[in-house]
């Protein structure tokens, strides 16, 4: 029932977001530019989730390893396609898939780095639960607070209504925070307000809404937590429009992934003040026709991410603006090393993390040795998947000590510092 | 408005989506009971809403295929506009709010399914209407036709039905290497829930349905609209060996589903779906999703409502209308602080907002493309855990989505908006605010806000009631109370 926990959370996190709003703190956007010059240091983080689950071997290929190929006999992708980024510490040689040709120009460049093996003790299978526990950072109790929301709660007050960005319709577990309700903004030209009567009456009628919504509603506390939202809403919508018409440097992708990163540019370079933000792309739970030869279901999804952050790492790089811009990959779990009897794969354990923009280039962590034999370190459940080497919290610590400037054991409520490899 | 209205409006809010305004005078003299027996046979009623598609008097909708020609069962946009149709006209609202809630409980996206089948047979799969085409009908005609029966029934034919077969993977799920997709789903999200089974169940539920796979029909294409999918028992990839689960599959406590020829193979899927119906686990979980969808989102489910419906739940054998008509009559549902407790889903909030402004010359097609914003593209659920629905609905852009919509809205019912104002209440602002909010109805607003509304009025210059202010100002005041707060509970 992860789903309900979930919503409970929501409901309950809600109280405390309506009560802030319903004090009288409406930031003028002055204001809170202000407070976000001051907290932000012109630093982003651009949090990147893969929804389904993705195969991290197939993105990062373990090509030299005889077992890969033995325990994928239809969707490997061969050796001579692989891209090649040399070996790691352990002495084994990966690649990426062929269709990241702009990341591997990325890696070369000391823009890219490779976390392997990234995950946590006996990882859950679940999508929903999988995506909870690297939402909050708390395996053992995944229904609370998200580990950006805690971040967002731990700034200094007042905090910043557009602190950060929600670029997806939901709200995801790691930007659920006590303090405020990140603001929802797929697309920065939709985020605005029409009326029936024309531009002169809309004035009228925003500030209709307005006082509607600053209404102090405080024994119906979800009607509070909507009043709230929506209050949030009018405090942002003047700085979130300045972003409307941005285009880039570069031409963007029509994918859906490419409009949500060309929005977070933009944002990035009309300096909104916004400090994180969140982007997600779907598809990855690739059950089945996952393709072979290095074509097919797969490698159209690393076509659409390769060319996605390629876009958005040129343009950022065009003004200047890569340098402060951190994008962090992840996805809930990665996949059963054995294909399935579909041309795909089945929900798996530990998976890869990339890094882009402000990093240390380079390949951290070590590849999985696919062999099926007894007493493999670097496998669990009899084999089936691939062991965790570095938790997935030492890479979050190190983005919130080393990136955002937090002490990350107040974030993660543990000390993971220096367990990481240091990619930041 | 006499006291016992109100719990009716609370039913048709919850149980449908509101109340038009010829609706309204025609429940006048209509009891809570009638009307919660009539909700639960719509067999009682004609249903004949397809057939008004087009013609005078009815919301419009607007061909998005290339043909120019409606066509909601191959091409998805249409799909999505005639579902909507149903939920502003139809006569069976609580078929179709159920329709909903299995789309969401039993969450199938059409964007997997055109990627593998083409646009064309996608469509079909969801929303085909039996005998418009060849093939079986589309999965939201399965919910419509059995989401009121038995839960195992349903639980078997979602099992079979081509869309679930292809969104999670059954139709390629073989002997020698069977897939967990479907296997693992059915028990995190379609029954038992997390917790109530281990990964060693995952992997003998994959076992137990190799061989539930998918054909097309015979000399088909996917480009051929009379071509078509169909679920059928392949013997020879079904695994023979017997699979061991965690919990008890017979009624004896039996948690092994024995060994059994290709030929008999198909009996495991059934005898596992039905032990799955039959579990108490399943019916907690069922009860906990009915509770949220019918009675309340600020409160968790109370043991005793879960209990109690369990007990309906396995003394009628699964059966759904059993359920919701003891759910309906319950203490609980009937405590009108329940009232305004749920977050409306977009669909919800568009179709009520329709259906109580109107829709004179309004295409469907405007609240189909305005719900995308608002987070709910039907047939799209973002993935098979469905949409996060309660509070996780309420973003600031998917509020900002609902603001325009009911712009948008507004704007297009100018003259039935002034004429809902009568006479009698035209000259005075205090009074043109008390008419609209009775017609919509609303959650109570405070003092407050219900000023904000009335200075609204006054903002360009004094109020008078002149029809140039009956036609700008009201269709204003409509919207912000769309808008509010307050509106976006049902």
């Amino acid at each position: 029932m992860g789903r309900i926990t979930r919503r409970r959370f929501i409901r309950d996190g809600s109280v405390a977001v309506a009560v802030a709003h319903a004090t009288p703190r409406f930031l003028s956007d002055a204001a809170s530019a202000q407070v976000s010059a001051q907290s932000g240091g012109g630093r982003n983080l651009v949090v990147l989730y893969l929804q389904g689950g993705n195969d991290a071997l197939s993105t990062v290929i373990p090509y030299t390893d005889a077992a890969y190929y033995a325990r994928r006999p239809n969707i490997a992708v061969p050796a001579t396609q692989v891209l090649q980024v040399g070996a790691d510490t352990a002495g084994r040689a990966v690649g990426l898939h062929p269709r990241l040709t702009g990341l591997r120009a990325l890696f070369t460049d000391g823009r890219m780095a490779i976390i392997q093996r990234a995950g946590y003790a006996d990882s859950s299978r679940s999508h929903f639960e999988g995506t909870d526990i690297w939402g909050s950072a708390d395996p053992a109790n995944s229904g609370g607070l998200g580990w950006l929301g805690r971040y967002l709660d731990a700034l200094p007050t007042p905090i910043d209504p557009l602190a950060a960005w929600n670029t997806t319709r939901e709200t995801p577990r790691a930007l659920v925070a006590r303090s405020l309700g990140v603001p929802a903004i797929p697309d920065a030209r939709a985020y605005s307000f029409a009326s029936p009567n024309g531009a002169a009456d809309a004035v009228f009628e925003r500030q209709a809404a307005l006082r509607m919504a600053s209404n102090r509603a405080g024994d119906r506390s979800h009607l509070a937590f909507v009043d709230g939202t929506m209050a949030g809403a009018f405090g942002t919508m003047d700085r979130v429009g300045a972003v409307a018409d941005y285009q880039g440097t570069v031409a963007y992708p029509t994918s859906a992934l490419a409009i949500s990163l060309r929005t977070v540019a933009g944002a990035i370079a009309r300096g909104v003040g916004t400090r994180i933000y969140w982007v997600s792309t779907s598809g990855f739970d690739t059950h089945a026709a996952q393709g072979n030869a290095g074509a097919g279901g797969y490698a159209n999804l690393m076509t659409g991410l390769n060319d996605a952050l390629v876009a958005f790492t040129t343009d950022l790089k065009n003004q200047g603006l890569l340098g402060s811009t951190l994008v962090l990959q992840f996805s809930e779990f990665s996949r059963r090393i054995t294909e399935n009897g579909s041309q795909g794969t089945d929900h798996g354990a530990a998976g890869v993390m990339l890094a882009f923009g402000a990093v240390r280039g380079g390949l951290y962590g070590t590849a999985p040795s696919l062999a099926q034999v007894p007493d493999n370190p670097t496998l669990e459940n009899d084999g089936a998947d691939v062991r965790y080497e570095t938790d997935f919290r030492a890479v979050y610590a190190r983005v919130l000590d080393s990136w955002l400037g937090v002490d990350s054991r107040l974030i993660l409520g543990d000390d993971f510092r220096g367990q990481g490899p240091a990619f930041i | 408005m006499p006291i016992g209205e109100l719990p009716l409006d609370h039913l048709l809010r919850r149980a449908g989506f509101g109340t038009t305004a010829a609706e309204s005078a025609a429940h006048s003299g209509l009891s809570l009971a009638a009307a919660t027996d009539l909700l639960l046979a719509p067999e009682r009623v004609a249903d004949d809403t397809d057939t008004h598609i087009g013609q005078e008097g009815y919301a419009a909708v607007t061909p998005r295929g290339t043909t120019g020609l409606f066509s909601p069962n191959t091409v998805i946009d249409d799909a999505r506009q005639r579902w909507l149709f149903r939920l502003v006209h139809g006569q069976r609202p609580l078929q179709e709010k159920m329709a909903l809630f299995w789309h969401q409980h039993f969450a199938t996206a059409y964007g997997k399914l055109a990627g593998a089948v083409g646009t064309i047979q996608a469509t079909k799969m969801l929303a085909l209407k039996a005998g418009e085409l060849p093939g079986p009908q589309g999965q939201l005609e399965l919910f419509r036709a059995r989401g009121l029966g038995r839960f195992r029934d349903l639980l078997v034919a979602v099992a079979q039905d081509p869309a679930m077969l292809v969104w999670l993977d059954g139709r390629s799920n073989t002997r020698t290497r069977p897939q967990e997709n479907f296997g693992r789903e059915v028990m995190e999200l379609f029954t038992l829930g997390r917790g109530n089974y281990r990964e060693q169940d995952v992997y003998a539920a994959a076992r137990v349905f190799t061989g539930w796979n998918l054909r097309l029909s015979a000399g088909g294409n996917n480009q051929d609209p009379d071509s078509y999918y169909e679920f059928f028992y392949n013997a020879g990839q079904h695994e023979l060996t017997s699979k061991t689960f965690t919990f008890a599959v017979y009624a004896d406590g039996g948690h092994t589903i024995p060994a059994r020829s290709a030929a008999d193979g198909y009996q495991d899927g059934l005898d596992f779906l039905a032990a799955l119906a039959a579990h108490p686990e399943t019916g907690r979980r069922l009860a906990r999703r009915l509770w949220t969808f019918f009675v309340s989102e600020v409160d968790p489910a109370p043991p005793g409502f879960v209990e109690a419906a369990l007990e309906v739940y396995l003394r009628s054998d699964t059966d759904m209308t059993a359920v919701l008509g003891w759910l309906f009559r319950s203490p609980w549902f009937l405590d009108l602080r329940v009232a305004f407790s749920r977050y409306a889903w977009p669909a919800e909030f568009v179709a009520r907002a329709i259906r109580e402004i109107g829709w004179t010359g309004f295409s469907l097609d405007t609240a189909r493309s305005a719900m995308i914003n608002m987070g709910q593209t039907l047939f799209e659920p973002p993935d098979v855990g469905g949409w996060e629905t309660g509070p996780a609905w309420i973003t600031s852009g998917g509020l900002l989505a609902r603001m325009n919509f009911a712009s948008t809205l507004a704007a297009s019912q100018r003259a039935g908006i002034a004429r809902m104002v009568p006479a009698t209440a035209a000259r005075s602002a205090d009074a043109v605010v008390a008419a609209i909010l009775e017609r919509l109805s609303p959650m109570t607003l405070d003092p407050d806000p219900r000023d904000a509304l009335v200075a609204y009025l006054s903002s360009q210059g004094p109020w008078t009631g002149s029809d140039a202010q009956l036609t700008t100002r009201v269709a204003g005041l409509v919207r912000l109370i769309l808008a509010s707060g307050e509106y976006q509970f049902i």
